[in-house]
Formats: structure tokens, C-alpha cells, sequence
């Protein structure tokens, strides 16, 4: 196995699914002879030329609503914004149209939006934005969030060949941060199928994105410790893979659940009312949430770094939970 | 005026009268309870979605609105199925899913209606573009009312489609009101096709009670953007003649402006014009609207004796491929 970053993960993705299948075309702002603004269709518009790599007009919803137009009669169309943050541009073909054309005609809507998503980059309020919440409540919507290369490449490539709208959430902070291998043949890595991404006894810590990197290191530093943390990677947002969840709150009885999104409404308090709903004989202490604080994602290095949760943010939490 | 054929003029009256009279018999269902939620007719403005959507191909797309049950119907969706949607029955275009205009069914080439107007601008915009790239000569009509020209989606989807050159025709069922809010209210320019220019993008003015200038003006557009000539927009302008749904009284509509318009009736108006140039015999007249009471009669039993769903049905279709729990 070769080992590629996060990004060449999703480059890859799209590449081969585009030689795969005919269907597949790519819409979006400074795709095409550009490469779009971080590069990850860089060299398609020469290889798959103008009307299958398109550069749109500045026009998020109108883009989007050609892609579920060019989805019903047979493409796999995949958009791209620019940053997640203008997804909401977009909002009411998301959540009005695509999310409810099968439930009202039984039409499938085969799109891929990509959304590159997250803070961490000194992108301020309109660049950083985690966007998955606002569509968490979308009935018909699929949202997936890989942590990984080998799952951002496998996920996208469900995504594409699934038939209906998915918004995968790419964080920007792993883009070139993150590396690991990923197969030569082709995969894919099944929507709605959480991962273990590391076993443990005593706590489960439930999470998604960037922020299992975060776990991973809050879950080294509670090993010296002599505290076993169990990590569960969603991957796939929506729907939530609650078989996963019962079953490591079945078996650590003690939850916390990390997201970089704020806080209230967020994934985190379906996650917990789920739990409590559904787990509630097992759990030996409240479900704890760490996440952002309720604002919007601040500039400044010392107060954006106040509001993405840190590793000793996550090992505060567990240990408090331990001790419960 | 373009060489019709006399079947084809005696369809678009057949069309015309059964959008009519099917329309009047759900505002009459309606008014004696029987119907689920509101009901919206095109009351006066038939002979814009009949005329664009009789010169479509069946391979073609109609990106409709909620005034284009001519549209539906000429598309090949039953009124037998319309009238079940209406009633909320298993039968219905969706299966009780959605109501009333909420229409849509790929096998007949019409997309479904979302409420959000001009959201299918953009929507039919994207199927023509998927024709472009597969090098199909295929169309789409897109339409919606004056009042969704205002959005976002209805100057995107214009803008984009210019751009490629989309094989796609924009309609607009100018009727001259938004619910209650009137033209002037709603845009500072004259025309509603004076916002096609911004684009760079051909328009129309047509009688939009006229149902051959429609046909024509479709037809002709239709071609020009089967050979690439791109998109082009066609304001039919025309008049709502009942309320903006049949609870609606339409106090604000000056009654001189109805009275105005019911002297250019599209229907009366074909009528008058089949007669007058000896295209079709009285007769001829009465068995269209005896076939046509006939259909409207078997719909509405079809769909007063149709099943409801049952509630579990709700729980269905979410998902075209739902994710195992
Ligand atoms: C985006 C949006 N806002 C509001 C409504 C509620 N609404 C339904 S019809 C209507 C007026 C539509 O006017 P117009 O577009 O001129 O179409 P007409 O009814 O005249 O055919 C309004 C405001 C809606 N359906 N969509």
C-alpha cells in the first residue's frame, strides 16, 4: 500500500470515479483551469476537458440546482464549494429539492456536494464554519465526515456511486496534515458504517472529522494515566450508525462526545439523547460534550484556538468521568 | 403563422377545455370539503402551459410550476392520478406523499414541484446541461409565475444557462399578480423578458392567452435550442382569473382588469377561432367536451374509491438507497 495525504485521498477519489464512469462531472467556482481554490482538481480540466470539469458562475445555488437537474436524468454530478461556508448559498436546493425528491416522486437525486469545512486555518467566520449541523435535521440528506485518507477516498467514492445526496464534509485542516496508506485497487468504505479507531476499556469517546486526531492524542496522554480510552470515528454524520454507539456504550458505560461544531443542537445532543434514550441502564455518568463554544468562529490565533477543542479538553472531560 | 395541422389545433382545444373544466371540478370539490389542503388552478392562463408543453418531444423535460396542469396532463400524467393526489389517496401521483400541484413523474419527463418558486429554474437548468454534454437533442421547458422571477434561483439558473448555451426555454406565466402583490410592486422594469437581456439571453413577448402563439413561440425556441442555439425566455403574458388559491376572494384585483381579460378568454378564444376559419363543425366541438366530462366524471370516482395510504407508508422512500441499520 502506497501512503497519500487527505487531499491526494480525495484528488484520487474523484479521478478514478470520473475515468470509471462517464456520468460523473465536477461543477463548482475555479474548478477547472484553476484547480479549484485548494487544488484538488488540479490537472482534470485538462484531462476530462470544459463540460465535465465546469467553472460556474458565482452561484451556489444555481450550480447546485443543476446538479440535482443533471442527477435526475442520469449524471453523478459532484459539486464543489468554495469553502463549506457558502454552502448555506445553497441551502434551500439542498434541503427543498434534493432531500425531498424521492420522498415526493420517488425521484433519486444521485449529487455529491463537497464541503471543505473546519477551522484551525485563521479563516474567521466565514471560513471555518463546520456546516454539517445545519443539515443534520434534513431527512433524505447523507452526510459523511473521513478523518482519515483511506476513508476520505473510500467515502467519496460511496458517495459518488450512492443514489442520493450526500454533503461530504472534508476538513481542511487534514488536507496535507494527514497521511496514511491507502490500497492500490479500488475501494469503497460503506456510508452509514462507523470505525473503532482505537479499542480501549474504560471510556468511549465518540467523534468525527479533524477531531479524531484530537482524541487520538487526548487518548496517549490519559494512557500514561492508566485510563483506556475507546475511540469511535463516525464517518458517516447522517444517518448515525447507532448500532456502534449502543455497542461501545455497552461496553465502556462511560461516553464522551467530541465535535468541533458548536455546541447546542449540534450532532453531540442527538448523540447523547440517543444514548440516554436508548442506553440508559448502562451508563455509569452523564454523556459529556466536548465542543466549541457558542459563537461564531473567532479570528484572532489565541481566541480561535480557545474555541477549537484541544486535547486536554477531551482528557479534562474523561477524567472527570472516571471519577464519577 | 407557423403551418399547424388541424389535429394538432384540435388537440391543444381538447387539452386547453379538460385543464379548464378538470380544474373547475376540483375548485368544486373543494368548495364541498372534499379534498385535502387548498386548491390552486390556472384559471385564465391555460394556454401557457398547454401551448409550451404541446410542442414538447416526448423525450423532452418540463420543469413546471404550479400552474401548468396543462403541462402535466399533456405530459401524459392521468387525471385519474391527479385527482387521487389531490384527495390524498395511495393512488395519487405520489402515493399520498404530496398534494394538490405537487407533481412530478420522470417516466412522463416532468420534474416534481417544490414550492420554493423558480427553484426549478436551476433544476431544468442542469438537465439541459447533462443533454449538452451527452450530445442529446433534447429540451427543457422551464417555468414559473411572475413573481418567482424576483429570486436568486430564477437569475442564476438564467444566468448559467446563457453562459453554456443550455438547451433549455424559460417560461413565465405573467398573470399580474404574486398572491396579492401586483407587477409594480414587484420589478421596476416594463417587461418581465427585459430581465432576460441581462443575460445576454433571447426573448419573447407572446399572447399568453393565445395559445398558437404560445405553441409557436415554444416550438420555435425549442428548435434553436435543439441545435444549439441555446437558451431563450418567453413571457406569456396573461391574467389570473381567480383568486391566487380558491380561498382567496382576490378583493385587490380591480373587477374593470377581470373584466378586461374575461373578453380574451384563451379558451372561448381558440373556440371562436376554430369556428370562425371552419375548422371543426359544432359537433365536433360538443364530443371533445362530452369526452372530456366523461374522463373528469371517471377520475373523481377513480379517486373517491382509491385506498389511503396507511401511516407506515410515511416511513417509506426517505431514501432511494437507505443506509442498514
Ligand atoms: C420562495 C417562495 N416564497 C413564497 C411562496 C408562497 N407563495 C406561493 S405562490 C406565491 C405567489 C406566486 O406568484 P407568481 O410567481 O407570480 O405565480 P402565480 O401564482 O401568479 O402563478 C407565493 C408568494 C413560495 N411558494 N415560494
Amino acid at each position: 500500500m502506497k501512503e497519500i495525504n487527505y487531499l491526494e485521498a480525495i484528488k484520487e477519489a474523484l479521478y478514478e470515479e470520473m475515468v470509471r464512469d462517464q456520468s460523473v462531472l465536477i461543477l463548482g467556482e475555479d474548478v477547472g483551469v484553476y484547480g479549484g481554490a485548494f487544488r484538488v482538481t488540479e490537472g482534470f480540466y485538462e484531462k476530462f476537458g470544459e463540460w465535465r470539469v465546469l467553472d460556474t458562475p458565482l452561484s451556489e445555488s444555481g450550480f447546485t440546482g443543476a446538479a440535482i437537474g443533471a442527477s435526475l436524468v442520469g449524471m453523478r454530478p459532484v459539486v464543489e464549494m468554495q469553502f463549506a461556508d457558502f454552502i448555506s448559498c445553497a441551502f434551500d436546493q439542498l434541503v427543498n429539492v434534493a432531500a425531498k425528491n424521492h420522498y415526493r416522486w420517488g425521484a433519486a437525486t444521485p449529487i455529491v456536494v463537497r464541503a471543505p469545512y473546519g477551522g484551525n486555518i485563521h479563516g474567521g467566520a466565514f471560513h471555518s464554519q463546520c456546516i454539517e449541523g445545519f443539515f443534520f435535521n434534513v431527512p433524505g440528506l447523507k452526510i459523511v465526515a473521513p478523518s482519515t485518507a483511506y476513508d476520505a477516498k473510500g467515502l467519496l467514492k460511496a458517495s459518488i456511486r450512492d443514489n442520493d445526496p450526500v454533503i461530504y464534509c472534508e476538513h481542511k485542516y487534514l488536507y496535507r496534515r494527514i497521511k496514511d496508506p491507502v490500497p492500490e485497487e479500488d475501494y469503497v468504505v460503506p456510508i452509514g458504517k462507523a470505525r473503532v479507531a482505537m479499542e480501549g476499556r474504560d471510556v468511549s469517546v465518540i467523534t468525527y472529522g479533524a477531531m479524531v486526531h484530537t482524541a487520538i492524542e487526548a487518548a496517549q496522554m490519559l494512557k500514561d494515566k492508566k485510563i483506556s480510552c475507546e475511540i469511535i470515528d463516525l464517518r458517516t454524520i447522517l444517518p448515525l450508525d447507532k448500532k456502534s454507539i449502543f455497542t461501545t456504550v455497552q461496553k465502556t458505560n462511560k461516553v464522551v462526545v467530541v465535535h468541533e461544531q458548536t455546541k447546542t443542537g449540534g450532532v453531540g445532543a442527538e448523540i447523547s439523547a440517543l444514548i440516554n434514550e436508548y442506553c440508559f441502564e448502562y451508563l455509569d455518568g452523564p454523556v459529556i460534550r466536548v465542543a466549541a463554544p457558542d459563537t461564531p468562529v473567532p479570528f484572532s490565533a489565541p481566541m480561535e484556538e480557545a474555541f477549537i477543542p484541544k486535547a486536554s479538553d477531551i482528557v479534562s472531560a474523561v477524567e472527570k468521568l472516571v471519577r464519577y | 403563422m407557423m403551418d399547424i395541422q388541424r389535429d394538432d389545433l384540435l388537440q391543444m382545444y381538447y387539452y386547453l377545455k379538460l385543464t379548464r373544466k378538470f380544474e373547475e371540478r376540483i375548485t368544486s370539490l373543494y368548495h364541498q370539503g372534499r379534498i385535502l389542503g387548498g386548491a390552486w388552478t390556472s384559471n385564465g392562463t391555460e394556454a401557457v402551459s398547454v401551448g409550451y408543453a404541446f410542442a414538447l418531444e416526448k423525450n423532452d423535460i418540463a420543469a413546471s410550476y404550479f400552474r401548468d396542469m396543462g403541462a402535466f396532463i399533456i405530459r401524459g400524467i392521468s387525471v385519474k392520478r391527479i385527482m387521487a393526489q389531490y384527495l390524498g389517496k395511495k393512488t395519487g401521483v405520489s402515493g399520498g406523499k404530496e398534494g394538490n400541484v405537487h407533481i412530478g413523474d420522470l417516466n412522463y419527463g416532468v420534474f416534481g414541484f417544490p414550492s420554493h418558486l423558480a427553484d426549478n429554474y436551476p433544476v431544468g437548468a442542469g438537465a439541459a446541461l447533462a443533454f449538452k454534454i451527452r450530445g442529446e437533442k433534447r429540451v427543457v421547458a422551464a417555468c414559473t409565475g411572475d413573481g418567482g422571477t424576483s429570486r436568486g434561483d430564477f437569475h442564476e439558473a438564467m444566468n448559467f444557462a446563457s453562459v453554456r448555451k443550455l438547451p433549455i426555454v424559460f417560461f413565465c406565466n405573467n398573470n399580474q399578480y404574486a398572491y396579492s402583490t401586483p407587477l409594480h410592486l414587484q420589478m421596476a422594469v416594463k417587461n418581465i423578458a427585459d430581465r432576460a437581456l441581462a443575460y445576454g439571453m433571447p426573448n419573447k413577448i407572446v399572447d399568453g392567452n393565445n395559445v398558437v402563439d404560445v405553441y409557436t413561440a415554444a416550438k420555435e425556441a425549442y428548435e434553436f435550442a435543439r441545435n444549439g442555439g441555446g437558451p431563450t425566455f418567453i413571457e406569456c403574458k396573461t391574467m389570473r382569473m381567480h383568486g391566487h388559491s380558491e380561498h382567496d376572494s382576490a378583493k385587490y384585483v380591480p373587477r374593470e382588469l377581470l373584466e378586461e381579460w374575461r373578453k380574451k378568454d384563451p379558451i372561448t378564444n381558440m373556440e371562436t377561432y376554430l369556428r370562425e376559419n371552419n375548422i371543426v363543425k359544432k359537433e365536433e366541438l360538443d364530443s371533445i367536451d362530452t369526452r372530456i366530462k366523461n374522463e373528469i366524471d371517471e377520475a373523481e370516482e377513480f379517486a373517491e374509491t382509491s385506498p389511503y395510504p396507511s401511516p407506515e407508508d410515511a416511513l417509506e422512500d426517505v431514501y432511494a438507497t437507505p443506509v442498514e441499520e
